[in-house]
Protein backbone atom coordinates (compact mmCIF):
# COMPACT_ATOMS: atom_id res chain seq x y z
CA UNK A 1 0.00 0.00 0.00
CA UNK A 2 0.95 3.49 -0.87
CA UNK A 3 0.74 6.67 0.70
CA UNK A 4 1.38 10.15 -0.96
CA UNK A 5 2.50 12.31 1.39
CA UNK A 6 2.87 16.24 1.48
CA UNK A 7 4.90 18.18 4.28
CA UNK A 8 3.70 21.97 3.77
CA UNK A 9 6.97 23.84 5.50
CA UNK A 10 5.50 27.39 5.81
CA UNK A 11 6.30 30.78 6.96
CA UNK A 12 3.49 32.07 8.90
CA UNK A 13 2.10 35.40 9.98
CA UNK A 14 2.00 36.24 13.35
CA UNK A 15 -1.41 36.23 15.14
CA UNK A 16 -3.06 36.46 11.78
CA UNK A 17 -4.99 33.13 11.39
CA UNK A 18 -7.18 34.19 8.73
CA UNK A 19 -4.32 35.14 6.16
CA UNK A 20 -2.48 31.92 7.36
CA UNK A 21 -5.32 29.79 6.96
CA UNK A 22 -5.72 31.22 3.19
CA UNK A 23 -2.27 30.11 2.44
CA UNK A 24 -3.51 26.58 4.38
CA UNK A 25 -5.65 26.52 1.71
CA UNK A 26 -4.06 27.74 -1.32
CA UNK A 27 -1.40 24.52 -0.47
CA UNK A 28 -3.71 22.32 0.57
CA UNK A 29 -4.91 22.11 -3.22
CA UNK A 30 -1.65 21.95 -4.67
CA UNK A 31 -0.96 19.00 -2.88
CA UNK A 32 -4.35 17.82 -4.00
CA UNK A 33 -3.48 18.40 -7.68
CA UNK A 34 0.00 17.11 -6.93
CA UNK A 35 -1.66 12.84 -5.82
CA UNK A 36 -1.32 13.71 -2.14
CA UNK A 37 -3.31 11.93 0.05
CA UNK A 38 -1.77 13.69 3.38
CA UNK A 39 -0.73 17.17 3.92
CA UNK A 40 1.36 17.93 6.83
CA UNK A 41 1.70 21.49 8.60
CA UNK A 42 3.85 22.60 11.21
CA UNK A 43 3.67 23.25 14.64
CA UNK A 44 0.63 26.90 15.32
CA UNK A 45 0.52 26.47 11.95
CA UNK A 46 -2.41 28.77 11.97
CA UNK A 47 -1.33 31.43 14.42
CA UNK A 48 2.77 31.68 14.32
CA UNK A 49 4.83 30.94 17.06
CA UNK A 50 5.98 33.10 19.66
CA UNK A 51 2.54 34.14 20.36
CA UNK A 52 3.10 35.58 23.62
CA UNK A 53 -0.35 37.51 24.73
CA UNK A 54 -1.92 36.80 21.42
CA UNK A 55 -2.48 33.43 22.21
CA UNK A 56 -5.70 34.13 23.61
CA UNK A 57 -6.84 36.25 20.42
CA UNK A 58 -5.86 33.39 18.25
CA UNK A 59 -7.29 30.13 20.14
CA UNK A 60 -9.65 28.07 18.21
CA UNK A 61 -12.70 26.24 19.56
CA UNK A 62 -12.98 22.86 17.66
CA UNK A 63 -16.35 22.04 19.00
CA UNK A 64 -17.67 24.68 17.98
CA UNK A 65 -19.02 25.68 14.30
CA UNK A 66 -15.65 27.24 13.66
CA UNK A 67 -15.17 29.36 10.61
CA UNK A 68 -11.66 28.64 10.72
CA UNK A 69 -11.83 24.96 11.02
CA UNK A 70 -15.26 24.85 8.85
CA UNK A 71 -12.84 25.79 5.49
CA UNK A 72 -10.11 22.63 6.90
CA UNK A 73 -12.39 19.92 7.37
CA UNK A 74 -14.30 20.65 4.10
CA UNK A 75 -11.46 20.70 1.99
CA UNK A 76 -10.19 17.20 4.18
CA UNK A 77 -13.00 15.59 2.17
CA UNK A 78 -10.56 15.78 -0.85
CA UNK A 79 -7.20 14.93 1.31
CA UNK A 80 -6.04 14.03 5.09
CA UNK A 81 -4.54 16.94 7.06
CA UNK A 82 -2.58 17.84 9.54
CA UNK A 83 -2.85 21.28 11.12
CA UNK A 84 -1.14 23.64 13.92
CA UNK A 85 -3.72 25.72 16.10
CA UNK A 86 -4.00 26.99 19.45
CA UNK A 87 -6.86 24.92 21.18
CA UNK A 88 -8.92 26.58 23.86
CA UNK A 89 -10.83 24.14 26.09
CA UNK A 90 -14.41 24.41 27.12
CA UNK A 91 -12.51 25.93 31.32
CA UNK A 92 -10.71 28.14 28.81
CA UNK A 93 -7.44 26.78 29.01
CA UNK A 94 -4.93 27.42 26.10
CA UNK A 95 -3.18 24.57 24.24
CA UNK A 96 -0.61 24.17 21.61
CA UNK A 97 -2.41 21.53 19.12
CA UNK A 98 -2.45 19.48 16.57
CA UNK A 99 -5.63 18.08 14.63
CA UNK A 100 -5.61 15.15 12.03
CA UNK A 101 -8.52 16.33 9.81
CA UNK A 102 -9.93 13.48 7.27
CA UNK A 103 -13.46 13.17 6.01
CA UNK A 104 -14.98 16.08 7.06
CA UNK A 105 -14.14 15.75 10.34
CA UNK A 106 -11.50 15.85 13.29
CA UNK A 107 -10.03 12.35 13.74
CA UNK A 108 -7.89 13.10 16.81
CA UNK A 109 -6.51 16.30 18.72
CA UNK A 110 -2.87 16.37 19.92
CA UNK A 111 -1.75 18.63 22.72
CA UNK A 112 1.67 19.27 23.32
CA UNK A 113 2.93 17.45 26.71
CA UNK A 114 6.62 18.89 26.52
CA UNK A 115 6.17 22.74 26.71
CA UNK A 116 9.84 23.66 26.74
CA UNK A 117 10.63 26.71 29.38
CA UNK A 118 14.05 27.26 29.26
CA UNK A 119 16.61 29.49 26.90
CA UNK A 120 14.53 30.87 24.30
CA UNK A 121 11.20 29.25 25.10
CA UNK A 122 8.34 30.60 27.48
CA UNK A 123 5.62 28.28 26.30
CA UNK A 124 5.08 27.22 29.68
CA UNK A 125 4.15 30.85 30.85
CA UNK A 126 1.63 30.93 28.06
CA UNK A 127 0.06 26.97 27.63
CA UNK A 128 -1.42 24.44 29.30
CA UNK A 129 0.57 21.03 28.84
CA UNK A 130 -1.59 18.06 27.36
CA UNK A 131 -2.24 14.81 29.02
CA UNK A 132 -2.30 12.20 26.64
CA UNK A 133 -0.19 10.71 24.18
CA UNK A 134 -2.24 7.89 22.04
CA UNK A 135 -2.23 6.67 18.92
CA UNK A 136 -5.32 7.14 16.45
CA UNK A 137 -6.39 5.00 13.26
CA UNK A 138 -6.47 6.51 10.19
CA UNK A 139 -7.59 5.57 6.55
CA UNK A 140 -3.95 4.45 5.68
CA UNK A 141 -3.32 2.79 9.22
CA UNK A 142 -2.45 3.93 13.20
CA UNK A 143 -0.92 6.88 13.40
CA UNK A 144 0.54 9.45 16.33
CA UNK A 145 1.45 12.99 16.29
CA UNK A 146 3.89 14.59 18.23
CA UNK A 147 4.44 18.46 18.36
CA UNK A 148 8.55 19.76 18.82
CA UNK A 149 9.60 19.33 22.07
CA UNK A 150 7.19 16.06 22.41
CA UNK A 151 9.87 14.25 19.98
CA UNK A 152 13.00 15.48 22.08
CA UNK A 153 11.70 13.81 24.75
CA UNK A 154 12.60 9.64 23.67
CA UNK A 155 9.20 8.43 25.57
CA UNK A 156 6.64 10.04 23.69
CA UNK A 157 7.78 8.31 20.54
CA UNK A 158 7.70 4.83 22.03
CA UNK A 159 4.66 5.10 24.11
CA UNK A 160 3.32 5.98 20.27
CA UNK A 161 5.07 3.09 18.95
CA UNK A 162 3.44 0.99 21.79
CA UNK A 163 0.22 2.18 21.24
CA UNK A 164 -0.03 0.99 17.77
CA UNK A 165 1.55 3.94 15.37
CA UNK A 166 3.39 2.66 12.29
CA UNK A 167 3.48 6.32 11.23
CA UNK A 168 4.79 9.14 13.18
CA UNK A 169 3.65 12.66 12.26
CA UNK A 170 5.93 15.13 13.49
CA UNK A 171 5.49 18.61 13.67
CA UNK A 172 7.57 21.68 14.71
CA UNK A 173 8.10 25.42 14.83
CA UNK A 174 11.92 24.84 15.43
CA UNK A 175 14.03 27.83 15.81
CA UNK A 176 17.58 27.54 14.03
CA UNK A 177 20.41 28.05 16.45
CA UNK A 178 23.98 26.54 17.36
CA UNK A 179 26.38 28.17 14.90
CA UNK A 180 29.57 25.72 14.48
CA UNK A 181 31.95 25.29 11.16
CA UNK A 182 28.96 22.94 9.85
CA UNK A 183 26.50 23.31 6.86
CA UNK A 184 24.00 23.27 9.08
CA UNK A 185 22.92 23.93 12.39
CA UNK A 186 23.02 22.08 15.60
CA UNK A 187 19.45 22.43 15.68
CA UNK A 188 18.78 21.20 12.52
CA UNK A 189 21.76 18.32 12.52
CA UNK A 190 20.00 17.53 16.32
CA UNK A 191 16.41 16.80 14.82
CA UNK A 192 17.21 14.85 11.69
CA UNK A 193 19.61 13.19 14.04
CA UNK A 194 16.80 11.95 16.67
CA UNK A 195 14.61 11.69 13.67
CA UNK A 196 16.09 9.00 11.78
CA UNK A 197 17.20 7.64 15.51
CA UNK A 198 13.15 6.74 16.08
CA UNK A 199 12.96 5.63 12.65
CA UNK A 200 15.26 2.94 12.79
CA UNK A 201 14.98 1.79 16.63
CA UNK A 202 11.06 1.46 16.31
CA UNK A 203 11.09 0.65 12.82
CA UNK A 204 8.61 3.17 11.76
CA UNK A 205 8.01 5.79 9.08
CA UNK A 206 8.83 9.48 10.70
CA UNK A 207 7.65 12.43 8.83
CA UNK A 208 8.61 16.13 10.06
CA UNK A 209 7.19 19.35 8.92
CA UNK A 210 9.14 22.01 10.31
CA UNK A 211 8.00 25.96 9.70
CA UNK A 212 10.33 28.65 7.73
CA UNK A 213 10.39 32.54 8.10
CA UNK A 214 11.94 34.33 10.68
CA UNK A 215 10.26 36.02 14.26
CA UNK A 216 11.65 38.71 14.77
CA UNK A 217 15.26 37.58 15.24
CA UNK A 218 14.31 33.56 15.53
CA UNK A 219 14.93 32.20 12.47
CA UNK A 220 12.82 28.80 11.19
CA UNK A 221 15.03 26.04 9.31
CA UNK A 222 12.49 24.09 7.30
CA UNK A 223 14.16 21.24 6.40
CA UNK A 224 11.42 18.71 6.40
CA UNK A 225 12.23 14.99 6.01
CA UNK A 226 10.60 11.47 6.02
CA UNK A 227 12.72 8.44 7.27
CA UNK A 228 11.47 5.11 6.03
CA UNK A 229 11.63 2.09 8.99
CA UNK A 230 15.30 1.28 8.25
CA UNK A 231 16.35 4.99 9.13
CA UNK A 232 16.88 5.69 5.53
CA UNK A 233 16.04 9.28 4.31
CA UNK A 234 13.09 9.16 1.62
CA UNK A 235 12.73 12.77 1.03
CA UNK A 236 13.90 16.35 2.84
CA UNK A 237 12.72 20.01 1.97
CA UNK A 238 14.95 22.62 1.70
CA UNK A 239 16.72 24.50 4.11
CA UNK A 240 15.06 27.70 5.65
CA UNK A 241 12.55 28.08 2.49
CA UNK A 242 8.84 27.66 1.89
CA UNK A 243 7.48 24.70 0.11
CA UNK A 244 5.59 21.63 -0.47
CA UNK A 245 7.45 18.04 -0.70
CA UNK A 246 6.21 15.17 -1.84
CA UNK A 247 7.12 11.83 -0.76
CA UNK A 248 5.62 8.42 -1.95
CA UNK A 249 5.72 6.02 1.34
CA UNK A 250 5.67 2.28 0.56
CA UNK A 251 3.95 0.76 3.52
CA UNK A 252 5.06 -2.16 2.96
CA UNK A 253 8.55 -1.04 3.85
CA UNK A 254 6.99 -1.95 7.18
CA UNK A 255 6.46 -6.26 6.41
CA UNK A 256 10.14 -6.05 5.53
CA UNK A 257 11.92 -4.36 7.80
CA UNK A 258 10.09 -5.93 10.77
CA UNK A 259 10.82 -9.50 9.44
CA UNK A 260 14.50 -8.50 9.33
CA UNK A 261 14.74 -6.86 12.31
CA UNK A 262 11.38 -7.80 15.01
CA UNK A 263 12.20 -5.03 17.44
CA UNK A 264 8.60 -4.31 17.83
CA UNK A 265 7.79 -8.19 18.09
CA UNK A 266 10.58 -8.86 20.77
CA UNK A 267 9.75 -5.35 22.47
CA UNK A 268 9.26 -5.82 26.07
CA UNK A 269 6.69 -3.17 27.53
CA UNK A 270 5.44 -5.68 30.89
CA UNK A 271 9.08 -5.07 31.86
CA UNK A 272 8.90 -1.80 30.91
CA UNK A 273 5.88 -1.17 33.16
CA UNK A 274 7.57 -3.03 36.15
CA UNK A 275 10.63 -1.37 36.06
CA UNK A 276 9.21 2.01 35.83
CA UNK A 277 6.99 1.29 38.88
CA UNK A 278 9.82 0.21 40.70
CA UNK A 279 11.75 3.62 40.01
CA UNK A 280 8.70 5.43 40.91
CA UNK A 281 7.10 4.20 43.98
CA UNK A 282 10.42 1.55 44.60
CA UNK A 283 8.55 -1.75 44.43
CA UNK B 1 38.41 21.90 26.30
CA UNK B 2 37.86 23.20 22.68
CA UNK B 3 37.34 26.51 21.65
CA UNK B 4 36.53 27.05 17.62
CA UNK B 5 34.82 30.08 16.65
CA UNK B 6 34.60 29.31 13.43
CA UNK B 7 31.89 29.41 11.04
CA UNK B 8 30.23 28.17 7.71
CA UNK B 9 30.69 31.67 6.21
CA UNK B 10 27.58 30.52 3.56
CA UNK B 11 25.23 29.39 6.09
CA UNK B 12 25.50 32.37 8.28
CA UNK B 13 25.04 34.69 5.10
CA UNK B 14 22.13 32.85 3.72
CA UNK B 15 20.35 33.20 7.33
CA UNK B 16 21.80 36.81 7.60
CA UNK B 17 20.60 38.34 3.81
CA UNK B 18 16.80 36.56 4.71
CA UNK B 19 17.30 38.12 7.99
CA UNK B 20 17.59 41.56 6.58
CA UNK B 21 14.99 41.05 3.48
CA UNK B 22 11.94 39.82 5.98
CA UNK B 23 12.64 42.30 8.51
CA UNK B 24 12.83 45.72 6.95
CA UNK B 25 9.77 43.97 4.54
CA UNK B 26 7.73 43.56 7.75
CA UNK B 27 8.45 46.71 9.01
CA UNK B 28 7.00 47.78 5.58
CA UNK B 29 10.35 49.24 4.42
CA UNK B 30 12.30 47.81 1.35
CA UNK B 31 15.65 49.79 2.32
CA UNK B 32 18.20 50.46 4.53
CA UNK B 33 20.58 53.00 5.80
CA UNK B 34 24.26 51.53 7.12
CA UNK B 35 26.60 54.27 8.98
CA UNK B 36 29.72 53.13 7.20
CA UNK B 37 32.57 53.82 8.96
CA UNK B 38 35.27 52.10 6.56
CA UNK B 39 35.80 49.07 9.28
CA UNK B 40 35.16 45.57 9.48
CA UNK B 41 31.41 45.33 11.10
CA UNK B 42 29.57 47.99 9.05
CA UNK B 43 31.50 46.90 5.58
CA UNK B 44 30.04 43.39 6.68
CA UNK B 45 26.67 44.73 7.63
CA UNK B 46 26.22 47.00 4.49
CA UNK B 47 27.31 44.16 2.19
CA UNK B 48 24.93 41.84 3.51
CA UNK B 49 22.12 44.73 3.31
CA UNK B 50 23.45 45.30 0.03
CA UNK B 51 22.84 41.35 -0.99
CA UNK B 52 19.68 41.36 0.46
CA UNK B 53 17.90 44.26 -0.61
CA UNK B 54 19.43 45.02 -3.47
CA UNK B 55 22.43 47.80 -4.48
CA UNK B 56 19.91 50.21 -5.24
CA UNK B 57 18.21 49.86 -2.33
CA UNK B 58 21.15 50.66 -0.15
CA UNK B 59 22.23 54.25 1.39
CA UNK B 60 25.78 54.25 2.34
CA UNK B 61 26.16 56.94 5.08
CA UNK B 62 30.45 58.17 5.67
CA UNK B 63 29.80 60.79 8.20
CA UNK B 64 33.97 62.06 9.20
CA UNK B 65 34.70 64.50 11.48
CA UNK B 66 37.53 67.10 10.84
CA UNK B 67 40.21 64.42 12.54
CA UNK B 68 38.64 61.10 11.43
CA UNK B 69 41.33 59.02 9.32
CA UNK B 70 41.78 59.40 5.48
CA UNK B 71 42.07 55.73 5.78
CA UNK B 72 38.35 54.97 6.84
CA UNK B 73 37.19 57.27 4.26
CA UNK B 74 38.57 55.47 1.80
CA UNK B 75 37.89 52.06 2.96
CA UNK B 76 34.67 52.98 3.28
CA UNK B 77 34.83 54.60 -0.75
CA UNK B 78 36.58 51.08 -1.81
CA UNK B 79 33.58 49.48 -0.36
CA UNK B 80 30.56 51.46 -2.07
CA UNK B 81 32.46 51.31 -5.09
CA UNK B 82 32.85 47.27 -4.75
CA UNK B 83 28.92 46.72 -3.97
CA UNK B 84 27.70 50.03 -5.96
CA UNK B 85 25.31 51.12 -3.29
CA UNK B 86 24.45 54.86 -3.00
CA UNK B 87 26.37 56.73 -1.15
CA UNK B 88 26.63 60.24 1.00
CA UNK B 89 28.90 61.35 2.24
CA UNK B 90 27.89 64.41 5.46
CA UNK B 91 30.39 65.39 7.82
CA UNK B 92 29.57 65.70 11.48
CA UNK B 93 32.75 68.60 12.45
CA UNK B 94 30.09 71.16 12.36
CA UNK B 95 27.51 69.14 14.77
CA UNK B 96 30.06 68.36 17.42
CA UNK B 97 32.38 71.18 17.81
CA UNK B 98 28.90 73.01 18.48
CA UNK B 99 28.84 71.23 21.70
CA UNK B 100 32.84 70.51 22.02
CA UNK B 101 32.95 74.66 22.47
CA UNK B 102 31.10 74.75 25.33
CA UNK B 103 34.06 72.75 27.06
CA UNK B 104 37.03 73.05 25.96
CA UNK B 105 37.99 70.56 29.28
CA UNK B 106 35.90 67.96 27.29
CA UNK B 107 37.31 64.91 27.85
CA UNK B 108 37.76 62.07 24.47
CA UNK B 109 34.90 59.79 26.20
CA UNK B 110 32.84 63.01 25.95
CA UNK B 111 33.96 64.36 22.47
CA UNK B 112 33.78 60.53 21.43
CA UNK B 113 29.56 59.81 22.62
CA UNK B 114 28.90 63.17 20.97
CA UNK B 115 30.03 61.85 17.77
CA UNK B 116 28.61 58.70 17.73
CA UNK B 117 25.37 60.57 18.46
CA UNK B 118 26.07 63.16 15.46
CA UNK B 119 26.16 59.94 13.37
CA UNK B 120 22.86 58.28 14.94
CA UNK B 121 21.12 62.05 14.15
CA UNK B 122 22.06 62.10 10.75
CA UNK B 123 21.60 58.34 9.94
CA UNK B 124 18.09 58.27 11.05
CA UNK B 125 17.52 61.54 9.45
CA UNK B 126 18.08 60.34 5.98
CA UNK B 127 16.52 56.73 7.74
CA UNK B 128 13.41 58.87 7.16
CA UNK B 129 14.56 61.19 3.80
CA UNK B 130 15.69 57.50 1.67
CA UNK B 131 12.93 55.92 3.01
CA UNK B 132 15.63 52.57 4.80
CA UNK B 133 16.00 51.19 7.81
CA UNK B 134 19.37 51.87 9.95
CA UNK B 135 21.03 48.66 10.09
CA UNK B 136 22.94 47.75 12.71
CA UNK B 137 26.95 47.29 12.89
CA UNK B 138 27.36 46.01 16.95
CA UNK B 139 28.91 42.56 16.93
CA UNK B 140 28.39 40.33 19.46
CA UNK B 141 31.39 40.93 21.35
CA UNK B 142 31.04 44.89 21.61
CA UNK B 143 27.57 44.07 22.91
CA UNK B 144 28.86 41.58 25.64
CA UNK B 145 31.26 44.20 26.46
CA UNK B 146 29.23 47.11 26.08
CA UNK B 147 32.02 48.58 24.11
CA UNK B 148 29.81 51.23 21.99
CA UNK B 149 27.87 54.41 22.77
CA UNK B 150 24.42 54.31 24.14
CA UNK B 151 21.83 55.81 21.27
CA UNK B 152 25.07 56.36 19.32
CA UNK B 153 26.28 53.49 17.70
CA UNK B 154 24.43 51.40 19.30
CA UNK B 155 21.13 52.73 17.56
CA UNK B 156 19.56 50.58 14.91
CA UNK B 157 16.12 49.50 13.88
CA UNK B 158 17.66 45.42 12.97
CA UNK B 159 21.33 44.14 13.73
CA UNK B 160 22.04 40.91 11.69
CA UNK B 161 25.73 40.59 12.93
CA UNK B 162 24.81 41.05 16.71
CA UNK B 163 25.22 37.22 17.72
CA UNK B 164 28.62 36.89 15.71
CA UNK B 165 31.92 37.48 17.21
CA UNK B 166 33.88 40.10 15.90
CA UNK B 167 36.49 37.33 15.05
CA UNK B 168 33.77 35.27 13.49
CA UNK B 169 32.62 39.06 11.49
CA UNK B 170 36.22 38.73 10.09
CA UNK B 171 35.36 35.16 8.36
CA UNK B 172 32.10 36.19 7.38
CA UNK B 173 34.07 39.02 5.71
CA UNK B 174 36.13 37.03 3.85
CA UNK B 175 33.68 35.01 2.45
CA UNK B 176 31.89 38.07 0.98
CA UNK B 177 34.89 39.42 -0.31
CA UNK B 178 35.20 42.71 1.78
CA UNK B 179 38.29 44.50 0.72
CA UNK B 180 41.63 42.73 2.86
CA UNK B 181 42.72 46.85 4.06
CA UNK B 182 39.39 46.65 5.74
CA UNK B 183 39.96 42.82 7.05
CA UNK B 184 42.89 43.33 8.17
CA UNK B 185 43.48 46.53 9.66
CA UNK B 186 43.24 47.24 13.34
CA UNK B 187 39.80 47.61 14.70
CA UNK B 188 39.17 51.13 15.67
CA UNK B 189 36.05 53.66 16.82
CA UNK B 190 38.23 56.32 14.81
CA UNK B 191 37.04 58.88 17.47
CA UNK B 192 40.48 60.21 18.10
CA UNK B 193 43.57 59.75 16.54
CA UNK B 194 45.62 56.32 16.93
CA UNK B 195 42.49 55.67 19.11
CA UNK B 196 42.37 51.43 18.49
CA UNK B 197 39.82 48.97 20.78
CA UNK B 198 42.29 46.79 21.34
CA UNK B 199 44.71 49.32 22.79
CA UNK B 200 41.32 50.84 24.28
CA UNK B 201 40.25 47.36 26.05
CA UNK B 202 43.55 46.58 27.23
CA UNK B 203 43.49 43.06 25.38
CA UNK B 204 42.57 41.45 22.10
CA UNK B 205 39.02 40.39 20.64
CA UNK B 206 41.07 36.64 19.55
CA UNK B 207 41.61 36.52 23.19
CA UNK B 208 38.21 38.11 24.61
CA UNK B 209 36.41 35.99 21.87
CA UNK B 210 37.69 33.00 22.84
CA UNK B 211 37.08 33.23 26.58
CA UNK B 212 33.42 35.28 25.99
CA UNK B 213 32.27 32.03 23.89
CA UNK B 214 33.25 29.71 26.56
CA UNK B 215 31.42 32.31 29.62
CA UNK B 216 28.30 32.57 27.40
CA UNK B 217 27.86 30.68 24.38
CA UNK B 218 29.45 27.03 26.72
CA UNK B 219 28.49 28.18 30.23
CA UNK B 220 31.69 27.56 31.85
CA UNK B 221 31.82 29.07 35.30
CA UNK B 222 35.05 32.01 35.19
CA UNK B 223 37.40 30.18 37.64
CA UNK B 224 36.99 27.02 34.77
CA UNK B 225 38.23 29.48 32.79
CA UNK B 226 41.12 30.13 34.45
CA UNK B 227 41.87 26.78 35.12
CA UNK B 228 41.52 26.54 31.25
CA UNK B 229 44.39 29.03 30.78
CA UNK B 230 42.80 32.51 31.23
CA UNK B 231 44.80 34.77 33.38
CA UNK B 232 42.50 35.29 36.58
CA UNK B 233 42.68 39.37 36.10
CA UNK B 234 41.41 39.17 32.82
CA UNK B 235 38.52 36.83 33.34
CA UNK B 236 37.82 38.98 36.23
CA UNK B 237 37.35 42.07 34.07
CA UNK B 238 35.87 40.61 31.06
CA UNK B 239 32.75 39.44 33.45
CA UNK B 240 32.23 42.47 35.33
CA UNK B 241 32.47 44.46 31.86
CA UNK B 242 29.74 42.59 31.11
CA UNK B 243 27.77 43.12 34.44
CA UNK B 244 28.25 46.18 34.46
CA UNK B 245 27.15 46.64 30.99
CA UNK B 246 23.82 44.50 30.92
CA UNK B 247 21.76 48.40 31.21
CA UNK B 248 22.85 48.91 27.43
CA UNK B 249 22.07 45.69 26.48
CA UNK B 250 18.34 46.60 27.47
CA UNK B 251 15.57 49.35 27.82
CA UNK B 252 15.19 51.15 30.19
CA UNK B 253 13.02 49.62 33.31
CA UNK B 254 9.30 50.75 33.52
CA UNK B 255 8.39 51.87 37.27
CA UNK B 256 5.98 49.38 37.18
CA UNK B 257 1.78 50.42 38.86
CA UNK B 258 -0.74 48.89 36.83
CA UNK B 259 -1.72 45.16 36.75
CA UNK B 260 -0.62 45.04 33.13
CA UNK B 261 2.56 46.92 32.33
CA UNK B 262 4.56 47.80 29.16
CA UNK B 263 8.10 45.22 29.08
CA UNK B 264 6.74 43.00 32.28
CA UNK B 265 3.22 41.49 31.18
CA UNK B 266 2.45 43.50 27.78
CA UNK B 267 4.30 40.66 25.89
CA UNK B 268 4.12 40.83 21.74
CA UNK B 269 6.53 40.37 19.40
CA UNK B 270 7.67 43.71 17.06
CA UNK B 271 6.58 41.25 14.27
CA UNK B 272 2.73 41.08 15.78
CA UNK B 273 0.41 40.66 12.98
CA UNK B 274 2.82 40.72 10.13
Amino acid sequence: MKLNLALAQINTKLGDVNANLEKHMALVNEAKSSGAELVLFPELSLTGYVLQDLVPSVATLTEAHDPVFRHLLQASQALDIVVGFVDEDARHRFYIASAYLSGGEIVHIHHKVYLPTYGLFDEGRFFAPGNTIRAFNTRFGRMGMLICEDFWHASPPYLLWLDGADLLLFSSASPGRGLNAETKLESSAWVEHTNRAYAGLFTTFVAHTNRTGFEDGLNFWGGSTVYDPNGDLLVQGPYFEEALTLCEIDLNQLHRTRARLPLLRDERPDLVEREIKRILHGN
Amino acid sequence: MEIDLSIDPALVRKILTAFIKTEIGRANFSRAVVNLSGGLDSSVSCALASEALGAENVLALRLPYKTSSQDSLEHAQLLIDQLGVRSLTIPISEMADALFARDPEMSPVRRGNIMARARMIVAYDQSEAFRGLVVGTGNKTEILLGYSTLYGDSACAINPIGDLYKTQVRQLARAMDIPEAIITKPPSADLWQGQTDEGELGFTYADVDRLLYLLVDQRYRPEECVEAGFEKVFVHKVVERVRRNQFKRVLPPIAKLSSRTIGYDFLYLRDWGT
